[in-house]
Formats: C-alpha cells, structure tokens, sequence
C-alpha cells in the first residue's frame, strides 16, 4: 500500500468511505449485468439489509430487543406513499426518503422514551404490540391510508441527469426497476457508512457499556436513559428508511406488507448474520432475499410440485436459523471473528 | 490542573427499609486528600451508607454535602460529573470490550465530540477519541496494566481485572473517589500494592472506602468511622478506634458489651 492508502486507512472515515466506494462499484458492476427480476431482488435485499443494519445496531450493539421495526418500516413506506401519489405533485425522491427516515425517527423517539423505562422482555413485549397495531391503523384510517388495499405509490421518471451518467458509464440504459434497486443500495451505503461511524464512536462505546453492565456504565456517568433512546431512534430512523425503499420496491404500502413475520424476520436475520455486525446484518439480508428463491428452484428441479417446492423454502430457512443459533450462537460474522481471533493468538 | 478542595460531608443520614433501620442518623465528613475509612461487622449498614454517598439509595432523613452544595436527588450518573468516582463492589467490567475500552468509558466526563461529529465521522470525533485514549493508557500505565490494553477483561487474572477497575474510576480525575470492598478477593501482596496505591491516590484526591479487611484499613486510613447496626458507634484515627471498647464489642461479640454496657458511645 502506499503512503497515501494507508493514511485513509488508518483514518476511521476513510476506511468507510473507502469501503462504501468499493460497496458502490460492486453495486453498479452486479445491477447492470443482471436482469431486471434480479434488480428488483436486489432492491428487497437493500431494503432489508438498511432495516436490518438499524435492528443490529439497537440489539448488537445496545442490547435492546425489539419485535417492532416492521412497524418502522411501515411508517417510512406510508409516509412515502402519501408523498409520492401523483407524478405532477412528487417531491424530489431524496426528500421523500429524508422525511421517511425522520417520521420514524420522531415517532421512534417518542415510542424509545417508554421503551427506556422497561427492560428485557417488556421492551421486547411493547414492540411485539406495536408490530401488530401499526398495520391495525391503515385499516382504521381508511380514507387516508387506503385500508386493505393500501396506498399505491408513483415512483418519478429516471432524471434524465441519472440516465445520462448512468448510460454515459455503463453503455445501458437504466430501466425504472433499476433505478429503484440503486437508490436502495445508496441509501443502504450512506446509511451504514453512518452507522459505523457512530459505532466506532464515543457514542457506540458509550451503547456497547450500556449493554454489558448499565450499572457500571452510569456509575461512569453515562445516563441510561439518554443512551437507550438514542440507540431506539437511531434504530428506528433507519427502519424509516427501508421503509421509504420497500415502497418505492413494491409500489404500495399496504398493512399486509408490514404483519408481524417482517419484524421477526428482520429479528431473525441480524441474528443469523450476527449481533452488532453490519456485514452480517448485510449477509442475514441476503440469505433472507434468495434463500428461498434458491430452495425453491433446487426443489422444482428435483421434481417436486409449485406447492412442495415453496413450502420448503420457509423450512429450510427455519432449520437453518436454528443451525446457527445451535453451532454458531454468535452468527456468522461473530462466529468467523472468533475463529480469526483464535488463530491469531495460537499460531 | 486547578482542582476544586472539598469536603464531602454526610450528615444525619438515616435510612429504613420498610419498618428495618438501616442507617439511623450517621454524620461523617471527607476532608481533603483524607482516606476515610468505613468498617463494621457484617450486617452493620456500611453497603447501604455507600450506596447513599453515590445516590443509589435516597436517605430518608439527612442531607449530603460537596463543594459547598447540598446534593439533592442525586442520581448515579451525575456523580462523575461532580468529580466523584466510585468502584463496585466486584468487578462490574465491561465483558465484550477491551481493557482500554473499558477504561475510556469512565473517561467519558472528558469527551467533547457529541452525537453528530461522531455520526458523520468528523476529524473532532477522532481527535477526542485519540486524547481519551491518551488519559486511558496514562492511567493504565499508572497501574502497571498498560500491556493489556488490547486484550478482554475475561482473559485477565483477577487481581488485573481489579486494577483495570480501578483504572475506569480514575481515569476521570475524580476529587473524591469512593471505593466498596476494593481488598475483596485479593490476597496478602496484591493488598499491599493496593495500600500503597491508595495511600499515594490520597496526594490527589480524597479517598473514602468500605472494606472489612483490617489490616489494610488500618494501615492507608487517616481516620475510621465504626458502624453497628446502622449506627456510628466510634470514630477518629485507626489507633484510637483500635482500642476503643465498643468497637471491640461489635467485633468480639455482645458479651463484652453486656459487660461494660457504658462504654457504647465514643
């Protein structure tokens, strides 16, 4: 390496935007070069890896567990579909996805400030309630949030300034569901480069001591309250975010999108990925995105019918969460950490 | 560094556990770059009076004084901010950090980049990242346990881990430091090395600590307040507590004290 790399290295901002430069390149080198299905896919896993990577963040790193974020998630995407519901009308895109992010983030301070009253299982049990009311209150408000059927939303025209840049690199053309799937992985760059920024701060330490003992870690003068809330609405302002892209994604923000299986499944993958990691927050987003696709095309060519083939998918998803929670109680990430830890220290 | 010389005083603290007394009117005073001494047979209320200096338990009757200044409703984490500091009882490490880690986190009184220099990974952030591990290490190196710095607490002896505990309460440059059992699960060398440590601490700071080993109490404490029953039974310097007879009654048993029922109060 030289001089220079190095010094960027050793820099903690330099090291994530070096990476997340690295992230963007792999980004445009994987949507160009796959079809425009797999770039829809592509836009679940972004979606999934930015709510995941909050979801890591509040349970890894501050021992707080919430059963909840799909709730978030559903914030951010109402909050998009109500801004984005005609063409002629339609706020700049990144405007749209800052006020998804921060309704959650306000919302989310006001439901972190009772979360930081309770502990263990009540934090878990008052998210568990709200997973399940939030959809209960698109059905409710019927004429604003559109009940059953949702709200659709109009994602705007590619900017042409996109278009030509995009084209001018890449020699394609950039189709609407490409366009989306890039704006997902942007925001899931940006949003992690902030995210290990904060970990790798005061502020994470100050999460991390929280988490391992809370009475030492006030006796060090850190106020417990102001940590938890800090780490719930960080959490949640993020949720807000995937939100904003499962709805530009999908085209609708409907409840049926946000039941209680989101949350748990959002659970599931920072634990299979590992706590506190953002790679494996990443990695628990992948397996969650093309696991099933994988099981059910490995099971159609085995020659079991439509049905058998979709119905192995959550089986083989469920056998495998228990694998790692069995061999590997550390996740991925965790577990290959400890590994190369081990190594180091016994050569 | 120009440090603010205080005493911190407790006066007329008493406290009851639903219908049980567990402190009843207890005054004693910290004076400046004084070791204070708390001891009492088992039961006799010396937790509970640390709990109340450090404001994990509000007094029922009684107020608490430093700097000049009643503190009111005191809450735990306010206390670094005061310039005090305090150990646990035990360890109370942080298990998934390192050593260093665990040390800048009671550095944290000293940090001045906030939420949002670190979110955005500005140079501030860095900068005070670097000057806490700077006053982590300097400490550490005080207590012989710079060489762990990297390596987790669990991978520490005990009597390391305890130094590294010390260290976290240190490192915020605190006027008076309160320590709970410091000795507790030490053996002869290692108490010792912590006598020393504390009597060298006391050129900077004022010491108070509740500990039931006698030997090292007697040897760093300029002054010894005796607690029976959640009452000061004796105070003054170690050699006049030594040979005060109601302390020897609390320590002995209640048959002296049958015996000589005068001699309960110093």
């Amino acid at each position: 390496m030289t001089a220079f790399a190095q010094r960027i290295w050793a820099s903690t901002l330099g090291r994530h935007l070096l990476l997340a430069g690295l992230g963007l390149v792999a980004v445009a080198l994987v949507l160009e070069n796959t079809s425009a299905f797999r770039n829809g896919q592509f836009a679940v896993m972004a979606y999934m890896g930015i709510a995941a990577g909050g979801l890591t963040v509040l349970t890894g790193l501050n021992g707080q567990l919430s059963l909840g974020h799909g709730a978030f998630m559903a914030i951010g995407a109402y909050t998009t579909a109500l801004l984005l519901d005609d063409y002629e009308s339609a706020p700049p895109l990144i405007l749209v996805l800052l006020a998804a992010t921060a309704v959650a983030l306000v919302i989310g301070a006001g439901v972190g400030v009772a979360a930081a009253r309770l502990h263990g299982p009540y934090i878990a049990g008052a998210t568990l309630a709200l997973a399940i009311a939030v959809p209960g209150i698109a059905l409710y408000f019927q004429g604003t949030l559109g009940g059953e059927q949702g709200l659709t939303v109009v994602v705007p025209d590619v900017p042409n300034w996109f278009a030509d840049a995009a084209y001018f690199i890449t020699a394609n053309d950039v189709s609407s569901s490409k366009y989306v799937a890039y704006i997902g992985w942007f925001s899931l760059i940006v949003s992690y480069v902030l995210l290990a920024n904060l970990s790798r701060s005061r502020v994470g330490r100050i999460w991390r001591a929280v988490r391992d003992d809370d009475v030492a870690a006030e006796i060090a003068g850190i106020n417990l309250g102001r940590a938890r809330v800090l780490a719930f609405v960080v959490s949640t302002a993020c949720a807000g975010l995937a939100g904003a892209v499962l709805a530009l994604a999908v085209r609708l923000a409907a409840p049926s999108g946000f039941m209680l299986t989101l949350s748990l499944a959002l659970l599931s993958a920072v634990v299979l990925g590992g706590l506190g990691s953002l790679l494996g927050a990443l990695i628990g987003a992948a397996l969650l995105t093309f696991l099933p696709q994988v099981v059910t095309s490995i099971g159609l060519d085995a020659g079991l019918t439509d049905l058998q083939a979709a119905e192995l998918a959550p089986l083989v998803y469920g056998l495998t969460t228990m694998l790692v929670v069995i061999l590997a109680p550390a996740g991925i990430v965790g577990t290959a950490r400890a590994a190369r830890r081990r190594r180091r220290s016994h050569p | 560094m120009d440090r603010a010389v205080s005493t911190f005083r407790m006066s007329g603290i008493s406290v009851n556990f639903g219908g049980i007394t567990a402190l009843s009117d207890v005054t004693l005073d910290v004076t400046p770059n004084q070791v204070l001494g708390v001891i009492g047979p088992n039961g006799a209320g010396k937790t509970t009076l640390f709990n109340v200096a450090c404001g994990f338990v509000q007094p029922n009757t009684g107020t608490l004084t430093w700097r000049d200044r009643e503190l009111k409703r005191l809450r735990p984490h306010q206390l670094a901010g005061l310039g005090i500091g305090r150990t646990l009882q035990g360890l109370g490490l942080f298990d998934r950090m390192s050593v260093l880690e665990n040390v800048i986190v009671g550095a944290d009184r000293h940090a001045r980049a906030g939420f949002f220099s670190g979110l955005f990974g500005l140079r501030r952030s860095a900068n005070d990242e670097r000057a806490l591990a700077e006053r982590a290490m300097t400490v550490l190196a005080e207590l012989g346990a710079a060489e762990h710095a990297d390596q987790l607490p669990s991978s520490l002896p005990y009597p390391v881990r305890k130094r590294v505990s010390l260290a976290r309460a240190l490192v915020s440059e605190p006027d008076l430091l309160l320590l709970d059992e410091p000795a507790a699960g030490l053996s002869g060398d290692d108490m010792a090395q912590l006598g020393e440590l504390i009597k060298g601490l006391s050129r900077r700071m004022s010491v108070m600590l509740v500990e039931h080993h006698m030997d090292l109490v007697m040897s760093v404490c300029d002054h010894i307040v005796v607690l029976d029953f959640g009452k000061n039974i004796a105070s003054g310097p170690p050699e006049r507590v030594k040979e005060d007879p109601a302390v020897l009654a609390a320590y002995l048993g209640d048959e002296v004290e049958h015996d000589n029922p005068a001699t309960t109060r110093s």
